[in-house]
């Protein structure tokens, strides 16, 4: 054997750096978590580019591909509607329907990013196989495709919030944090099922059932304060409670979410993205020989 | 166990001590519901597979190395843990400058999509840059001959048409270090010769080469050294000649036409 004794200190290199690698085992499965975040990022236009194309095979570039994007949750919010407005005796608040739409626009942008990304680490098939890459860019991915498909949601909102005569102004701003904590939370979430699916194929089919399931249980079809007592809970055990009750408020009567909404919604998304992103990276190893 | 010497040159890749074990599961599509219908009956769903054992060798920049072994013997896995894409269980690589591998940059990953996103979408993840990129895309499809197929989805592809756009994407990104998995012969006649000739003018650039290969033929006629992996331990480390007279006579059949089959 020719294999002198190093005795360099065995620093631990960055894995996806260009020139020189050091492979050694990983602590408790983790990368060095810094060198790890830089590359990902030094790659995110993999991700932008994995998204725009896969948006466009699925012809969301044409006007009617959009058209179609949004017909899906305008035609839930209508079915919804009838459904919720008959329960209650036709006595909705005027503005309910917009708080519906606009509800049911914010649930669909994280079901889509988690639906999609349930799917992204399985799909990387060779690409996992054979080249070395930060796998995080795959369900992120995903969380860029849902964004992009909540554009078109945008613009249909619109014209059901003037026509429901509710207030327009600088105070609808306060939903753009609330934003922000949406597209944290469904990365997070995205990285979780992504690496789950790996190990169990049949999460993909289970997934509808959960977020049937997680839109009930949200304050969409309903305002957070005709909540009954008893499921109260539900706002903060459910990551989108207080998240989707500050949406409301702030979309429908231009009110700032409040410290606790606020406190519970973050909580729940940073929450959500750190033990995401800890399982993805500790499983993201054993992906290119689980597929 | 091995007659040669690297401390002349510089190294590429050092492999101390490797050992590279994980687990896989025994059904091709694991799903929770065989997991939990088999939780009652107590059965193992995972098995460890211990591919690499306390493997260590080096590769002197610009080497031609070949890996012979049997099917099964963690030649793949080995080039896998080389390339960076399975971690090591135990032991240390170190590898000197960048590695394309074959079938690298994930050509064909989906099928869904057309060839130049494939080859587009491998080599970002890959971390090249965009600029580089675009003056390489021009070059790898010439080479592959696909200039007319580059915009149809993947899935309309023969293998051999995926083969060489694989082989063409590889030799094309400029790697320092380049692992070739058991892929050499895809295309028409015509193409194998003419990525004979292309992986025998990469050799001559000094360029550092891993070549998995059950063609012993190939590994003779380009490699400058060789190692056998049996059951993922080492068995020989040593001149290509040498080690394929070991390796043919360990098999017991003999350097037949076969087993020598040219690329």
């Amino acid at each position: 054997m020719t294999t002198a004794p190093t005795t360099a200190p065995h620093h631990r290199e960055n894995d996806f750096a260009e020139q020189h690698h050091v492979y050694e085992p990983h602590l408790v499965g983790l990368p060095p978590l810094v060198p790890y975040l830089k590359e990902a990022w030094r790659r995110r236009r993999f991700a932008i580019e994995l998204s725009r194309t896969k948006l466009r095979a699925q012809h969301y570039n044409t006007v009617f591909g959009q058209l179609w994007l949004v017909l899906n949750p305008l035609l839930l919010a209508g079915v919804y509607f009838i459904l919720v407005d008959i329960l209650r005796g036709g006595s909705s608040r005027p503005g309910f329907f917009a708080h519906l739409v606009a509800g049911i626009f914010a649930y669909h942008l994280v079901s889509d990013a988690v639906r999609d990304g349930t799917k992204s680490v399985v799909s990387g098939g060779r690409l996992i196989l054979n080249s070395a890459f930060p796998r995080v860019l795959l369900p992120i991915a995903s969380v860029v495709s849902a964004a992009k498909r909540f554009i078109p949601c945008v613009i249909i909102y619109i014209p059901v919030h003037i026509a429901s005569g509710l207030p327009i102004g600088p105070s609808l701003l306060y939903a753009a944090p609330l934003f922000v904590l949406l597209l944290i939370m469904a990365t997070g979430l995205a990285m979780i099922v992504g690496a789950v699916q790996v190990y169990f194929r049949d999460l993909k089919n289970l997934m509808p059932y959960l977020l049937r399931v997680w839109l009930f249980a949200s304050p969409v079809l309903y305002y957070a304060y005709e909540m009954p007592e008893k499921y109260r809970f539900l706002l903060y055990v459910n990551p989108l409670g207080e998240l989707l009750s500050a949406w409301s408020d702030a979309i429908n009567l231009g009110q700032p979410p409040s410290a606790t909404e606020l406190l519970v919604a973050s909580a729940w998304a940073f929450g959500l993205l750190i033990v995401g992103f800890l399982y993805f990276v500790s499983r993201e190893r054993e992906f290119a020989v689980r597929l | 166990m091995s007659s040669l010497s690297v401390s002349d040159t510089t190294p590429s890749v050092i492999v101390e001590d490797v050992s590279v074990t994980y687990k896989t599961t025994f059904e091709r599509r694991p799903t929770l519901r065989s997991f939990v219908t088999s939780l009652g009956r107590g059965e193992k769903t995972v098995r460890e597979v211990e591919a690499v054992k306390h493997v260590s060798f080096s590769i002197p920049h610009g080497t031609v190395l070949g890996i012979v072994g049997a099917n099964g013997a963690g030649k793949s896995t080995l080039v896998r843990t080389i390339a960076g894409i399975l971690p090591p269980t135990a032991g240390r690589i170190d590898v000197y400058g960048r590695v394309s591998t074959l079938l690298a940059l994930g050509v064909g990953f989906n099928k869904n999509l057309s060839g130049r996103d494939n080859v587009r979408l491998g080599g970002l993840a890959a971390g090249l840059p965009t600029e580089q990129l675009e003056e390489k895309y021009e070059e790898i499809v010439e080479f592959a001959e696909l200039a007319d197929f580059m915009d149809m989805p993947m899935r309309t592809y023969s293998s051999g048409m995926y083969g060489r756009l694989a082989f063409s994407v590889a030799v094309n990104m400029d790697p320092d270090i380049l692992i070739i998995d058991e892929a050499l012969s895809v295309g028409d006649a015509r193409f194998r010769r003419k990525s004979t000739n292309k992986m025998k003018e990469l050799c001559g650039q000094a360029r550092t080469i891993v070549l998995v290969s059950h063609a012993l033929g190939t590994v003779r006629d380009l490699c400058d050294q060789a190692i056998w992996l049996d059951h993922g331990v080492l068995r020989m480390w040593d001149e290509p000649d040498a080690v394929i007279d070991a390796y043919t006579d360990f098999l017991e059949v003999g350097q037949d036409a076969v087993t020598l089959e040219d690329v």
